[in-house]
């Protein structure tokens, strides 16, 4: 059997574009994690809503699609806005577990809402970007998906502006490292807290957005928010840069057990699983991940 | 016993803080108990007493992180009581901590910029596309930082990551922090703990800097007699959660009460090293 050179960089260039992606998702949890502790299983679902809504504002109500985004990514800075001072800061000082099962219970009325609101037929935008496809040495590329990586990259050249050098972004970094201590300087860390689920849901949203564009809209997108775990796991849960780096590694990673899967195993759905055999293994030896902070606890 | 000393002597300053009948319990046990006393615009006022006595307590209830089960207190006017932490330091309350809580993994500059935020006016949206407008303010603000720096004789180490500094120098940018939010009132918690004689002299002159220059009132906790009688104008002694003395350093020094709390605590001798 021959080692197929243009099907396995194919898969890696895949792996690498997506994996941009997943890394943007998994800023915006780790985002949530790092400001309020808060472990948010319904992360997916903030890509789910968000490429609905913008697909329901641009094709069924013909909206023009800029318009259509910047209303979605408007609702979606109210919504996480409403989500942390509604639901969530009435469990502030519950036990963690707590605050993880409501979590899952938002990821669950969110996706049946969607699923009930939309229905359950994926659907495809129409047009919104010139459907370009390249060549580059022999690789298949599509305007879409250098849109996305462009985006991807944008996203976070934008997180690490807003975090070293505005007001908020070090306020949120304080704050994120010290609770009382930020509140003794005079930072409003409840202010902090809703913000960063407002930056976290709308950067998730537009990440979904993304997808809905390249990929199709469907429910299949809340699923996201469980791909990011691996991501984020392995890139340690505190560590923005580590969540790029996890999320790259995720995409590859899934990409190339495709084509382990398809070349030679034909298993079927080994990309789906990949990850999280990988997350398993990688925790038995790094148990705080590629970059998390190590606690050491002083007896 | 306590509410009888209630009214300190006089001066023509104006009272910055006035701390009435504060009581403070942790569960079945009483941390304060009637705690009163006044401190002056101006002044350098030191609690003092031995371990457990209460002196954190007591800065902790200034500052807003523990609520007094009763009592008020009152800052510039101010009763502090429906007072978030976050608002206690938009007042002008200022606070270091005793066992340093600096943000290690950010620069120096970083650290004492974010003691800043309340002062700058920029919001979420124009600081987050900051060349907008917010780029003359961040530059205001950085070398208004610089200069606080400077003051507290950091400049050198300025971008470098808190947590990598030496422990006296850790200790002045956690000053340097609190400066930042120009407080009128500072509160320090063992400014001088674990330094060697020569770096609490440097420090004592760092707080008379910050308390004459920049016309802070300084509230502080300190171990040191020697040290504590010359900086204060005014010192506080806490003793089983109860004041026992309040008044200028040598009277207070000499009190009775004051000694017998002092008994049998080695470490903590009251004759001047």
């Amino acid at each position: 059997m021959d080692f197929n050179v243009t099907f396995f960089t194919q898969l890696l260039v895949n792996g690498l574009i997506v994996g941009a992606l997943y890394g943007v998702v998994a800023m915006c949890f780790v985002l949530i994690y790092k400001a309020t502790q808060v472990v948010n299983f319904a992360q997916g679902e903030f890509l789910l809503i968000g490429a609905w809504l913008c697909y329901a504002a641009a094709v069924e109500y013909q909206l023009p699609f800029w318009l259509a985004f910047v209303v979605t990514l408007g609702f979606m800075s109210l919504f996480g806005f409403l989500l942390q001072t509604v639901v969530l800061r009435p469990l502030l000082g519950q036990p963690v577990i707590s605050i993880i099962m409501v979590t899952i219970a938002i990821s669950m009325v969110f996706q049946s809402s969607v699923k009930w609101m939309f229905g359950v037929n994926p659907v495809v935008f129409n047009d919104i970007l010139p459907g370009l496809q390249f060549e580059i040495a022999g690789l298949h590329i599509e305007s879409a998906h250098l849109l996305s990586v462009a985006c991807s990259i944008i996203i976070m050249v934008g997180f690490y502006y807003f975090f070293q050098h505005t007001r908020w972004g070090l306020a949120m970094r304080a704050t994120a490292y010290d609770q009382q201590v930020a509140q003794s300087l005079g930072i409003p860390v409840r202010t902090v807290f809703a913000m960063s689920w407002a930056i976290s849901a709308t950067v998730s949203a537009l990440a979904g957005v993304i997808l809905g564009v390249t990929n199709g809209v469907s429910s299949e997108l809340a699923f996201i928010g469980i791909k990011v775990f691996p991501a984020v796991i392995v890139g340690g849960l505190d560590s923005i840069v580590g969540a790029v780096v996890g999320g790259l590694i995720i995409g590859v990673l899934e990409n190339m057990a495709e084509f382990l899967d398809v070349e030679y195993l034909r298993w079927g759905n080994l990309y789906t699983i990949a990850p999280f055999y990988v997350l398993i293994i990688l925790l038995m030896f790094k148990p705080y991940g590629l970059f998390g902070t190590k606690k050491v606890e002083r007896v | 016993m306590a509410s009888d000393q209630n009214i300190a002597p006089t001066s023509n300053h104006s009272k910055i803080l006035k701390v009435d009948a504060v009581n403070l319990h942790f569960g079945g046990l009483q941390a304060l108990k009637d705690v009163s006393f006044t401190v002056s615009s101006g002044e350098i006022f030191t609690i003092i007493g031995p371990n457990g006595a209460g002196k954190t307590s007591m800065l902790n209830c200034i500052s807003g992180r523990y609520v007094p089960s009763n009592g008020d207190i009152i800052f510039k006017g101010h009763s502090l009581k429906k007072c978030s932490i976050n608002d206690r330091a938009q007042l002008g309350l200022g606070r270091t901590f005793q066992n340093l809580a600096l943000f290690n993994h950010m620069s120096v500059l970083d650290n004492v910029l974010v003691g800043r935020h309340h002062l700058m006016k920029t919001n979420f949206l124009t600081g987050a596309l900051y060349w907008l407008g917010a780029r003359k303010e961040e530059i205001r603000h950085r070398a208004a930082a610089a200069e606080i720096i400077d003051l507290l004789g950091i400049s050198d180490v300025m971008h470098k990551p808190a947590g990598l500094l030496s422990y006296g120098l850790q200790k002045r940018v956690e000053m340097a922090r609190a400066v930042a939010l120009k407080p009128d009132l500072i509160l320090l918690d063992e400014p001088l703990a674990g330094m060697n004689h020569d770096e609490k002299v440097e420090m004592a002159r760092y707080i008379i800097e910050l308390n004459i220059e920049l016309a802070m009132t300084v509230v502080m906790i300190e171990h040191d007699m020697s040290i504590v009688k010359d900086l204060s104008d005014r010192l506080l002694v806490l003793d089983f959660g109860q004041k026992i003395a309040e008044g200028e350093p040598e009277s207070v020094l000499n009190n009775q009460q004051v000694k017998e709390a002092y008994l049998g605590v080695e470490e903590e001798s009251l004759e001047p090293a």
